[in-house]
């Protein structure tokens, strides 16, 4: 398709919806297969384990944005990427929640004693504590009032929080020396993190935003 | 082979034994002792469409009669996992780390032939076929608690017989310390074999009075039919009182030996499991609480996890193995 096809399909009024309904798929299955036991013989784990999933893959979806737009050259792409992220700490506070409620039974002790005595629960509760503040600055005023240097700089913060989320689940996985799908998620992020620090080390500025930074305010 | 609907199940009636709450909820195994007992087609009909779809078992359903045991603390009183959670949540690494979808990758097991070899310290070494083992013993049904060192539990009633039935038969000597058990290891058959997640084959160990407890099982069957293959076909272990990894399935190999043999978990992480992987409350694995567990197929998504037992609750039955014992220590 042509380029400029492309870029009307993603300024038409339709696509932000229909993203954000997308992003809310997964959620609506987990619900509606938690309600309807389809959620197999353990249906606990397997919320805890695919929100925690999700989370990581809205990662890397929003990740990959800069990267899609500058090899593509379509800057409509970025009126996603906060919705994106957004939906990145969305399920990051599911997954939290599942595990608060469902395998810790909401106890705050329990929960708290869990975070200081084992690292990768430690690792997973330190990746969602700094989206915090990322989702608590996504909204335009929030920019205003940062001013765009500042923001900008806070939301670097996601590429402690990808690195971080990531070793929660190899950590976790650790446990069963099992790595083939930690394996996977870690090659598609280290790859989106990989291009930035290689276009950085190439010296080029990435048109319309710091080569470093999560993305330019206002992706509206 | 028995026919499919000739026999009748040989439990006692649970109505007699279980209090009516606990009852009504094993209408999945009452459904399967009324198949045995009427034999009518309809009943049939309710197998072959919601159980056969459910579970892949290449060469149909064998049935695999069992009376009940009289060992103490081999029936347990807790209600049944359903059928479907037994079958179709497995930990079978030879068939990969995916538990929901081993019952359909292990249908690629081939369970005729089957050769299990006892060897090592015993005055009779000798390789057993499994049409051999069937008929060693009399089969037994026992109920047992199972529980996975991953937080969850199940109750499952097996058909099979006291190992040590077996180990009789070789005449372990002196030298027989411990008895370490070998599970199949064909990349053929086995495409989780080639993954590095273990060192393969899956070797499991027990100190040889652990093994010669009566509550030992050799288990060839669940349910009244023999075991589907993703439940360790066509003979394994089950350790009742020890997590479930230490209940090898699908044994081709038992060696009666004078040192502790190096088994599967503890050889790829010592610091998280050890050689006597006995359930207990008390020693938290690193990455999770043992305290409690989740009975699946019996308790509720935002029900709270239930306490998790000493020994898994046989500790009439096997505490004095470790008197004086350091649990912590010996985990």
């Amino acid at each position: 398709m042509e380029r400029n096809s492309v870029a009307k399909l993603l300024q038409h009024p339709v696509a932000k919806p229909l993203v954000f309904a997308a992003s809310l798929a997964p959620f609506a299955y987990l619900a509606w297969a938690a309600f309807a036991n389809a959620l197999g013989a353990n249906p606990a784990e397997a919320l805890i384990r695919s929100t925690g999933d999700w989370t990581l893959r809205f990662l890397a979806i929003t990740l990959a944005v800069t990267p899609l737009r500058v090899i593509t050259g379509q800057n409509q792409l970025l009126r996603f990427r906060r919705m994106l992220g957004l939906f990145a700490f969305f399920y990051g506070t599911v997954h939290v929640l599942c595990y608060a409620g469902l395998d810790m039974g909401l106890h705050v002790g329990d929960i708290a004693r869990d975070i200081v005595k084992r690292p990768f629960i430690l690792a997973g509760f330190t990746a969602l504590v700094l989206m915090a503040p990322l989702a608590a600055t996504s909204f335009n005023r929030a920019i205003r009032a940062l001013g765009a240097r500042r923001w900008q700089r806070l939301h670097q913060l996601v590429y402690v929080v990808a690195p971080v989320g990531l070793l929660h689940f190899w950590w976790m996985r650790a446990g069963k020396n099992d790595f083939a799908e930690p394996a996977v998620y870690i090659a598609i992020i280290g790859a989106l993190l990989g291009w930035r620090v290689w276009h950085r080390w190439r010296g080029e500025a990435v048109k319309g935003t710091l080569p470093f930074s999560f993305g330019r305010p206002g992706g509206r | 082979m028995p026919s499919r609907h000739s026999r009748a199940y040989p439990l006692p009636s649970p109505s007699e034994i279980t209090p009516r709450a606990i009852y009504e909820q094993r209408r999945e195994f009452l459904k399967r002792m009324a198949l045995g007992v009427a034999g009518a087609s309809l009943a049939g009909c309710i197998e072959s469409s919601a159980q056969a779809e459910a579970v892949a078992q290449p060469k149909g359903k064998i049935l695999l009669p069992g009376t009940p045991s009289r060992e103490p603390g081999a029936i347990a009183t807790d209600t049944l996992t359903p059928y479907k959670d037994v079958t179709t949540y497995n930990n079978f690494y030879e068939f990969g780390t995916d538990k929901a979808s081993q019952a359909k990758k292990a249908g690629t097991l081939k369970t005729r032939p089957w050769t299990v070899s006892v060897e090592g310290a015993v005055a009779k070494p000798r390789a057993f076929g499994i049409e051999e083992l069937l008929k060693l013993a009399p089969m037994e049904e026992r109920v047992y608690r199972l529980r996975c060192v991953e937080g969850w539990s199940m109750v499952i009633p097996w058909v099979g017989f006291s190992f040590r039935e077996l180990a009789k038969l070789v005449e372990p000597t002196g030298n027989a310390k411990f008895v370490e058990f070998v599970t199949l290891a064909d990349d053929r058959q086995m495409p989780g074999v080639r993954s590095g997640v273990l060192a393969w084959p899956y070797a499991e160990g027990l100190r040889i009075d652990e093994a010669m407890h009566p509550l030992t099982l050799l288990a060839f069957g669940l349910y009244g039919e023999v075991l589907p293959n993703q439940n360790g076909a066509p003979v394994r272990l089950v350790v009742p009182w020890k997590y479930g990894f230490k209940s090898a399935k699908s044994l081709v190999k038992i060696r009666f030996v004078e040192a502790k043999p190096a088994t599967a978990w503890e050889t790829v992480a010592p610091q998280e499991y050890g050689f006597y992987s006995n359930v207990n409350p008390a020693v938290d694995h690193p990455r999770w609480s043992q305290a409690t567990e989740r009975r699946i197929g019996a308790d509720g998504l935002l029900q709270a996890k239930r306490p998790t037992l000493l020994f898994n609750g046989y500790e009439a039955q096997v505490g004095n193995l470790y008197a004086g014992m350091d649990l912590r220590k010996h985990y």
